[in-house]
């Protein structure tokens, strides 16, 4: 019982946290016409702070049951 | 060559696959060894939200807003995050008391109201007709680029010519003979559909190799990779901004809105809650899916950019839609093959969503639309039929076709009119209406039917107005002049600036007004009716499920009695009798009978049958069904309370425990404390043991050896023998003197000692003490002067224990003075409202560090070398000032000497009789 609640607490945080980086203002701070390895900044932030999402949530949900 | 038979036929033949798929996952779901049953399948089938919009769709908005197509899957992303929480219930809520759509859950929440579940199915069905008429779009606008391969040419027009030179015509009668095949095989109305949930799985994959193969074919094989596309583009300005700016294309605001309505489309759109809620296998398999499907998400649309870029590149001269880049550019390039398997990748995505979203309505519409009117009608008798089952499945095929069918009018009135991801958002935006009643009705308690009803309605009415009745407007089946100028020309109520409320673009407007009246009036009319006896029961099973089931076979309160053979026929018609018998037999074995007779009426029967009808006709119709065959009992107020007492009792006993687990832990601690302290006791009980041994076996010692030398030797001289004797004298005195005081500070401590208090005169007491001491200053030859400064008040205090600690101080202030050259003065004064006696002497002083020492027990100082006195006195002393609410502190240095101090108030506390000290010291 408490290991599913801090996984639903876990997980509200992660989605509160996904939240701000993949909203104004935050990812407005990327929108700017740089490249990163030829790649536009705006469009490598918005899918490295997806995939960190995705990364910690796999983490959360997966880590063995103690 | 791709010619139009051959595309017709790998058409079909995808087709025929998924229906392989299909029967095959059936077969061994009938042998029980499902093929779904694995988070993977799961994971796979929830990305049915996949559809053309994001398989031609994004490409077609990332073409024109750049990045500003992903909102629509980080809004599912983040969503995901909290379904641990909130899907994990609504699936926990469907299992229990077999939900099978939105309209289900909605209706069962607050009372079983067919009403409500009416009303649900309407919106659904309305709302979800442009997602509908999307996919049609879509795939036959696929299925004519692909017919004129090799030249790349747009459809366009279609929509004038007559339904069957229509390609969307037959796309949308053949999507709906495949569904009937797909959804509608069995009689048994009740099962879960396993195989349809493999074959979605594996169109899910089909899709996503589709696009990622054409992504890498235009990324790879076209350009020079990811950066190549980027480098060229950078060289016109219109797409260097289009690659670089951020939400752009609209405005942040438009960015955070598509987010919100993606998040809530994903839960409440009918087919997301038909796979992801009623298909649901096992509960546990969310864990997976809750990083699997928002994974599959960004890897379908990793290559969207690099394939709006290299389109807009390739086909700079505007004549190709952008919507359709993902088949036209492999065609382009003559990629036969490639372009073939996009078409099936996005005929993938169409029919995938296609099937499901029509099941689900359909399921609707019969269960929550068409049933309650035909139970009505008692002309029709339906209750005495013999077998309904029949008539369920036909009424659904009949749905299917129909919303098919609204899909094909709807794509024919409006859909040249609008991108792909418009249309889309026009449902997106419908179903959001969903999020207040659902969302409030798992988690709040006093959330009322009427309050539901008036918030849907609310809601669904703002939407027609402010977004479908625009888009229907815009394709000119409804005067323009309604849109432009309002109805009667009233500029308020223009559908797009309703109260003159401006500068949010057509999807935020609708969505900001829809939301608005919905959320308002389901929280207003909650509040001010009060919910029936029955919606209350229906909410503390909702609202507390996870406490419920978390206790399985926990007995229902249910709705009335009666007995398993009147049950049994009513069921029957629905289930059909065979699979309506097995379910009881089932039943009676679990209830620990052998057969269907035995089963005692009771309302536990009433409430399995209940529940078993209302898989297959929803729980609403399934409620009249029943309670006509049973003798109703309304639930009553009891029953009720019985719930809501249940549910209350369950908290207090956990805020009882948790109080009680508080107080333990502090009784621990306290516990801990004291047992701490009663080391500590111990440990000076052991010294203060040793101590005053070690302090008794001194003169015993010397006593002994005293003595022996005066056994052993008989002819010793008198005056030796006297000087011996009178060794032995003096020892016995000093041992004496310390128990003395040993017995005198263990009663001081203890509380034992005598005190007898009265009014003192502390300058006649200094006196006196003066006066005793004065032999011991003599023959030391030290000088003792006495200053007073005129008469003192009295103090209140015990005339005997004062002069002891005088005289204690006097004679410490001789045996520290140096001989002849010492000096010794006592003053006494008032100061700060206290009696304050000083005794100052010259001799070598106190170092700072053994102030406080000096006045424990046994600690002494020494002179010239040897230790003084018992090291009992000053502690005695201390302990007498401090009984009589005084304090005794010294002041001294080294080579400075000593001011040893004690002050008395004058208004001493009464000591509480003799025995019981105020405060002792320990």
């Amino acid at each position: 019982m408490g290991r599913a609640d801090a996984t639903g607490q876990r997980l509200a945080a992660i989605f509160m946290m996904g939240c701000v980086l993949l909203n104004h203002p935050i990812a407005s701070l990327f929108s700017r016409p740089v490249d990163l390895g030829g790649i536009p900044l705006p469009y490598a932030y918005v899918f490295f702070a997806w995939g960190l999402v995705i990364a910690l949530m796999a983490w959360v949900v997966e880590r063995p049951r103690d | 060559m791709l010619q139009g038979w051959v595309i017709v036929a790998v058409s079909l033949a995808y087709l025929g696959v998924l229906f392989a798929i299909a029967t095959f996952g059936d077969r061994r779901a009938e042998a029980g060894r499902s093929i779904i049953a694995n988070p993977w399948t799961y994971a796979l089938s929830l990305a049915v939200y996949c559809t053309t919009w994001t398989f031609y769709g994004s490409v077609g908005r990332a073409a024109s807003s750049g990045i500003g197509f992903l909102p629509v899957y980080l809004g599912p992303t983040l969503m995901v995050a909290l379904w641990w929480l909130v899907l994990r219930k609504i699936i926990r809520i469907s299992k229990a008391y077999r939900i099978t759509s939105i309209a289900d859950l909605v209706a069962s929440r607050y009372g079983k109201s067919q009403l409500l579940g009416g009303l649900v199915t309407v919106i659904a069905v309305v709302g979800v007709i442009p997602y509908i008429s999307l996919q049609l779009k879509a795939i036959s606008g696929s299925f004519s680029i692909l017919l004129r391969y090799p030249s790349v040419v747009m459809p366009g027009g279609g929509t004038d010519s007559p339904p069957f030179h229509d390609h969307a015509f037959y796309i949308a009668i053949a999507l709906a003979a495949f569904t009937i095949l797909f959804g509608t095989r069995h009689l048994d109305v009740t099962e879960r559909h396993e195989g349809l949930v493999a074959a979605i799985a594996f169109e899910s994959l089909v899709k996503l190799l589709a696009f990622l193969a054409v992504g890498a074919f235009v990324t790879y094989g076209v350009y020079g990779g990811v950066g190549d596309i980027f480098r060229r583009a950078a060289e016109s300005p219109r797409l260097r901004e289009l690659a670089s700016a951020a939400g752009a294309g609209g405005s942040w605001g438009n960015w955070i809105l598509l987010t919100l309505l993606s998040m809530l489309s994903v839960m409440f759109l009918p087919r997301q809650f038909q796979i992801s809620v009623v298909e649901n296998v096992d509960e546990d398999h969310l864990r997976k899916a809750i990083w699997l499907f928002p994974l599959y998400l960004l890897l379908i649309n990793l290559f969207v950019l690099p394939v709006a870029l290299g389109g807009l590149m390739i086909f700079a001269d505007g004549q190709v839609d952008a919507d359709t880049f993902v088949l036209t550019l492999p065609m382009a390039r003559r990629a036969e093959g490639l372009a073939l398997f996009a078409y099936l990748g996005g005929l993938s995505a169409g029919t995938g969503m296609v099937i499901v979203e029509t099941i689900a309505l359909s399921t609707m519409v019969c269960n929550d639309l068409v049933m309650p009117v035909l139970l009505r009608m008692r002309s029709l008798r339906l209750n005495e039929r013999r077998d309904v089952s029949r008539l369920l499945v036909s009424i659904r095929r009949l749905a299917i076709v129909l919303i098919l069918f609204l899909g094909y009018l709807y794509f024919r009135m409006a859909g040249e009119a609008y991108a792909l991801v418009a249309i889309g958002l026009i449902s997106f935006a419908a179903v959001a209406q969903f999020a207040p009643a659902i969302l409030g009705g798992i988690y709040w308690r006093r959330a009322t039917r009427a309050g539901a009803f008036a918030g849907l309605l609310a809601g669904f009415a703002a939407w027609a107005y402010t977004l479908a009745l625009p888009s229907i407007a815009r394709s000119g089946w409804l005067s323009a002049a309604f849109v432009e100028e309002g109805p009667f020309g009233i500029a308020l109520l223009r559908p797009q600036q309703l109260f003159g409320l401006t500068g949010l673009d057509g999807t935020s407007h609708a969505l900001f007004w829809s939301l608005l009246a919905n959320v308002g009036l389901y929280v207003g009319v909650s509040l001010w009716t009060n919910p029936r006896p029955e919606e209350l029961r229906q909410a503390a099973l909702f609202v507390d499920v996870l406490e419920r089931t978390a206790a399985p076979e926990r007995t229902r309160v249910g709705p009335g009695r009666a007995s398993a053979a009147d049950l049994l026929p009513v069921i029957g018609r629905f289930l059909g009798p065979g699979r309506a018998r097995e379910a009881f037999l089932a039943y009676a074995r679990r209830r620990g009978v052998g057969t269907i007779d035995e089963l005692r009426a009771d309302a536990d029967v009433v409430q399995f049958a209940e529940t078993q009808l209302a898989g297959a006709i929803g729980s609403a119709s399934a409620r009249v069904i029943v309670s006509s065959v049973v003798k109703e009992e309304p639930p009553g107020l009891d029953e009720v309370m019985d719930i809501l007492d249940e549910a209350t009792q369950v908290r207090a006993y956990s805020r009882q425990l948790e109080q009680k687990q508080r107080e333990l832990e502090t009784a621990t601690a306290e516990l801990r404390a004291a047992n701490a302290r009663l080391q500590e006791l111990d440990r000076l009980k052991d010294e203060f043991m040793s101590t005053v041994t070690h302090e008794l076996r001194t003169p015993l010692t010397s006593i002994r050896a005293v003595s022996e030398i005066l056994l052993d030797s008989p002819e010793i001289a008198p005056e030796e023998r006297e000087r011996f004797l009178a060794i032995i004298v003096k020892e016995t005195e000093r041992l004496t003197r310390l128990i003395n005081q040993t017995l005198d500070m263990a009663k001081i401590e203890s509380g034992s000692a005598e005190w007898h208090t009265a009014e003192l005169d502390v300058q006649e007491i200094v006196r006196e003490a003066v006066d005793a001491t004065s032999q011991l200053f003599r023959e030391k030859g030290v000088a003792l002067s006495v200053r007073t400064a005129g008469p003192l008040p009295p103090v209140r205090g015990d005339r005997d224990r004062l002069m002891q600690v005088l005289i204690n101080l006097l004679s410490n202030a001789v045996k520290f003075c140096p001989p002849t050259a010492g000096r010794v003065e006592v003053r006494a004064e008032m100061a700060a409202g206290a009696v304050r006696v000083d005794v100052e002497d010259n001799g070598p002083g106190i170092p700072a560090r053994d102030h406080e020492a000096i006045f424990e027990r046994f600690k002494r100082l020494a002179v010239d070398g040897q230790p003084a006195g018992s090291g009992l006195g000053l502690a005695i002393s201390r302990r007498i000032v401090e009984h009589l609410g005084g304090r005794l502190w010294v002041d001294s240095d080294v080579g400075r000497g000593s001011i040893f101090s004690f002050a008395l108030p004058l208004e001493t506390p009464a000591p509480a009789g003799d025995g019981v000290p105020a405060r002792i010291a320990g």
